[in-house]
């Protein structure tokens, strides 16, 4: 308490930063993911279940087996195999990707809420956090500083996964598959077989977000640990354009301006609390009217995504 | 048997000769519909085939079964004598086989570089950019014409497009190209250019063509031989330098007539329709692409214009049709100001046939009927009782101009997207050109068309002029605006760079201000 005395108005941008790398990672998780899904032509609404699912998992083996990092493995394991589910489920005939998705969705949450429940009350082994600010002399400011391996996971992932798409065969490939379906059975690939691959591989970063949320950051497991966290990630794929580099810069500012809100009550503002816990949709929502144009198509939009029945 | 034939193949790949291709009795049905039947064809090293007949007569269906796009129903195909089990695309790059699709195959949001890179056959993992630029910057010096590496697919002309298509090919290395209809987008000067460029590798023996053409002109100058089809039959083939334009005219319609050119009605034009104030637009990328554009058109008068495509014509006809909007300027109709929306269109009658039309007139999932009734369906007598769409009513209207248009489909119920090509042309029209039309505005309305279809076209959108209509009419084929125009304009850079009339200029001329030089 005195050291946030000591702080005092300097803890509110501290604060911010240290929701923006706390809160954030999830978010940059599984929009990477989506990410990728949506650039091959396919939507996964279901990755809130896919999240959740992850959490619970990455909870459970690491309570078991006493590793949070076979944790993390077996959470984007789960993700990846629900992934596969949904991608193979779209390629059926008239299955529809949101539909599917919303279905998925609550299936996820349904499935972890079922199998978790016996892991509300262990402690299981947490993730261990890098101290990166023990040399400021400030237990606050070195708490604030402690960053996840997997907080630097997604800021590694992005820029390659947007080098990735622009200059290896499998990203030219991918992307040629989600803006024209026609074009790539001309080069004869299959576009089934890389929109699953997309959906797997969307599914297993989404399940690794959820495990950092049970195993770093609240770092527990119950039935209320997401907020709906899996479902704005993917709109903040819209958000950021479908470009992996501001899908981060998403997720910071998401987290960030979600930190504002409590930050602001430490220092005795309390007036507008729920109003600032507002700050993070009104602001995409701000950016989003402010950046988009009706006389233009949404820049950067996969094309095959607006053929989705 | 095919791993034979791949394993032949890298000698003759280094020895740089094609080998024979074969089309084998070749059937292929769509549900209870037969495309083609006992279809066969021989493409002989170092030679350019021309394959001709009607729309939907089973020329696309043929070639993509060379492709293995489609697996025919019965039928081999052979490469170099031998019998090559065709059931991928892959499979026929992989024997030095590419094609052009008639509807293009580029991807539209990446860029012409990463449309050439991409198709590599042998692409590396990891794409060495500079290496691969370094690489085509050297191929596009060889090419007589320059295309920006760097722009995106999507904001390319239709005929850039195509040249694209057709550069890929060439950078492929392919020793059997596939052309299906490569020139109905380009002007006669592109096409000649392209033309001369694949036949000059023939002539070298280094390639062999089979070409899709609905163009006498183009045949009899480039290709060596000729297959001819009607209704999915095969009805003759032989040296082009044997047979007479009538001859191969005669096989493909069967010696039914075509439609006589109407005449153009004399007399003074009427009041201004359509009048267009300092016009100005974006292309998508927000690049101005039409340029202070002005111009009026009086009922009963056609108003040509000519120009290269690229050169703002397609964002003009999508600001006619509110599909773009303009940045500045002025539309009148009747001397009103207009708004293209679908009230205001009904109102003034003002009627759109735009170029591509099963990308921008229609929705390709849906019936030929649905299409056909896309302006009036919610109008008597298609909606009976004020609100109650009658499919009854539709489909027997359908019926009726499928008949009367001749549009070659399985039926009214079939999606307008599996028509051919030709025929979605027809559908289009005979929705457009109605005899209501007021103003009626028209882009490269003969794209795609054979012969009979462009006598019948022209034909009606000369009775249009004639019945009172104001027709502005935006093409890329000078014969075509010469042909039908009452006073031409031509557009360069996105501006109206020359005023003319039919007899006070030559398509020499008119060449030379479309390239920007008069
Ligand atoms: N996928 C499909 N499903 C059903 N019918 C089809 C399909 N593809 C083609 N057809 C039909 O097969 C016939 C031949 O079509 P095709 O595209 O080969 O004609 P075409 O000779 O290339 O004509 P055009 O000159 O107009 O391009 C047409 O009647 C068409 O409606
Ligand atoms: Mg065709």
């Amino acid at each position: 308490m005195s050291d946030d005395a000591a702080l005092g108005w300097l803890g509110v941008p501290l604060a911010v930063v240290a929701g923006a790398i706390r809160v954030s990672t999830p978010f940059i998780l599984v929009s990477l993911g989506e990410c990728l899904t949506e650039r091959s032509g396919r939507i996964n609404l279901g990755l809130e279940g896919t999240l959740v699912l992850g959490a619970m998992t990455g909870y459970g083996v690491s309570y078991l087996s006493g590793s949070p990092w076979l944790g993390v493995l077996a959470a984007g394991t789960a993700g990846a195999l629900f992934g596969l589910l949904h991608g193979w489920l779209c390629s059926l005939r008239r299955v529809n990707d949101i539909a599917l998705g919303i279905a998925l969705m609550l299936l996820g949450t349904g499935l972890a809420f079922f199998l978790g429940k016996a892991l509300i009350q262990p402690t299981a082994p947490r993730l261990p956090t890098i101290p990166m600010g023990g040399w400021l002399g400030n237990e606050q400011l070195a708490s604030a500083l402690a960053i996840s391996p997997l907080f630097l996971l997604g800021l590694g992932l992005a820029p390659l996964l947007a080098w990735g798409l622009r200059s290896t065969r499998a990203g030219l490939r991918l992307r040629t598959v989600g803006e024209s379906a026609d074009a790539a059975r001309a080069l004869g690939l299959s576009v089934d077989g890389w929109r699953i691959g997309a959906t797997a591989c969307g599914g297993f970063l989404a399940g690794i977000g959820g495990s950092y949320m049970s195993l770093v950051y609240p770092g527990s497991w119950n039935e209320g640990l997401s907020s709906g966290q899996g479902l704005m990630a993917v709109a903040l794929v819209i958000f950021a354009r479908w470009q992996p580099v501001r899908c981060v810069w998403a997720g910071l500012l998401f987290g960030g301006t979600s930190a504002l809100g409590p930050a602001l009550q430490s220092v005795g503002v309390t007036g507008g609390y729920y109003l600032f816990n507002a700050a993070p949709y009104v602001l995409t929502l701000g950016i989003m009217i402010l950046t988009s144009s009706p006389h233009r198509t949404l820049a950067g939009m996969p094309l095959e995504l607006t053929r989705i029945r | 048997m095919s791993e034979a034939v791949i394993s032949d193949w890298p000698a003759a790949k280094e020895t740089g000769h094609p080998p024979v291709v074969e089309l084998f009795k070749v059937t292929k049905r769509f549900g209870s519909f037969t495309a083609l039947e006992n279809v066969s064809l021989c493409l002989k090293p170092g030679t350019l085939h021309a394959l001709l007949g009607e729309n939907g007569a089973g020329k696309s269906t043929l070639v993509k079964a060379l492709l293995g796009y489609h697996v025919a129903d019965s039928g081999s195909v052979m490469v170099g004598g031998h019998e090559v089990a065709m059931t991928h695309p892959t499979v026929a790059h992989g024997l030095g086989i590419g094609m052009v699709y008639q509807h293009f195959t580029l991807v539209p949001n990446l860029t012409v570089a990463e449309n050439l890179v991409l198709s590599r056959d042998e692409l590396p993992v990891v794409i060495d950019w500079a290496a691969e630029r370094r690489r085509l910057v050297e191929f596009m010096a060889t090419m007589p014409f320059a295309i920006d590496l760097d722009r995106p697919v999507a904001a390319l002309a239709a005929g850039e497009k195509q040249k694209v298509e057709i550069l890929k090919q060439l950078y492929l290395g392919r020793k059997v190209i596939v052309l299906d209809e490569p020139t109905s987008v380009l002007t006669q000067q592109e096409a000649d250019e392209v033309l001369s460029l694949i036949r000059a590798r023939v002539v070298a023996g280094q390639l062999s063509v089979l070409m899709i053409s609905h163009k006498f002109r183009e045949i009899t100058a480039y290709a060596d031989e000729v297959t001819i089809l009607r209704k999915g039959q095969w009805v003759g083939s032989g040296k082009v330098a044997d047979m007479t334009t009538k001859q191969m005219a005669d096989l493909m319609m069967g010696g039914g007539t075509t439609v006589a050119a109407a005449d153009r009605r004399e007399g003074p034009p009427g009041e201004v329709r359509l009048r267009l104030e300092s016009l100005r637009a974006d292309d998508d990328v927000g690049v101005p692409a039409v340029d202070r554009v002005s111009l009026e058109v009086r009922a009963g008068e056609i108003l040509g214009i000519a120009g290269v495509s690229g050169n703002g014509q397609k964002e003009l006809v999508e600001v006619l049709a509110g599909q773009r909007r303009a940045t500045s300027g002025v539309i009148r109709v009747d001397e009103l100001p207009y708004t293209p929306t679908r009230t205001a269109m009904r109102r003034a009658g003002v009627h759109i046939l735009p170029e591509e039309p099963l990308r921008n007139a229609c929705v390709g999932s849906m019936s030929v009927a649905a299409n056909l009734a896309f302006r009036d369906f919610d109008r008597a007598p298609l909606v009976k009782a004020g609100w109650f769409v009658s499919w009854k009513a539709i489909t027997a209207r359908a019926r009726s101009l499928i008949e009367r248009y001749g549009i070659r489909t399985t039926g009214p119920d079939a999606p307008i997207a599996s028509l051919s090509g030709g025929n979605v042309q027809r559908a289009v029209l005979a929705r457009e050109v109605d005899g209501t039309a007021r103003v009626l505005i028209v882009a490269n309305p003969c794209f795609g068309l054979d012969f009979g279809a462009v006598a019948q076209v022209r034909r009606r959108i000369m009775e249009a002029r004639n019945g009172g209509a104001a027709v502005l009419l935006v093409s890329e084929d000078l014969d075509e605006l010469l042909q039908l125009s009452d006073r031409l304009a031509v557009m360069a850079d996105g501006a109206l760079v020359h005023h003319t009339t039919p007899a006070a200029t030559t398509p020499a001329e008119l060449g030379k201000y479309m390239a920007g030089h008069p």
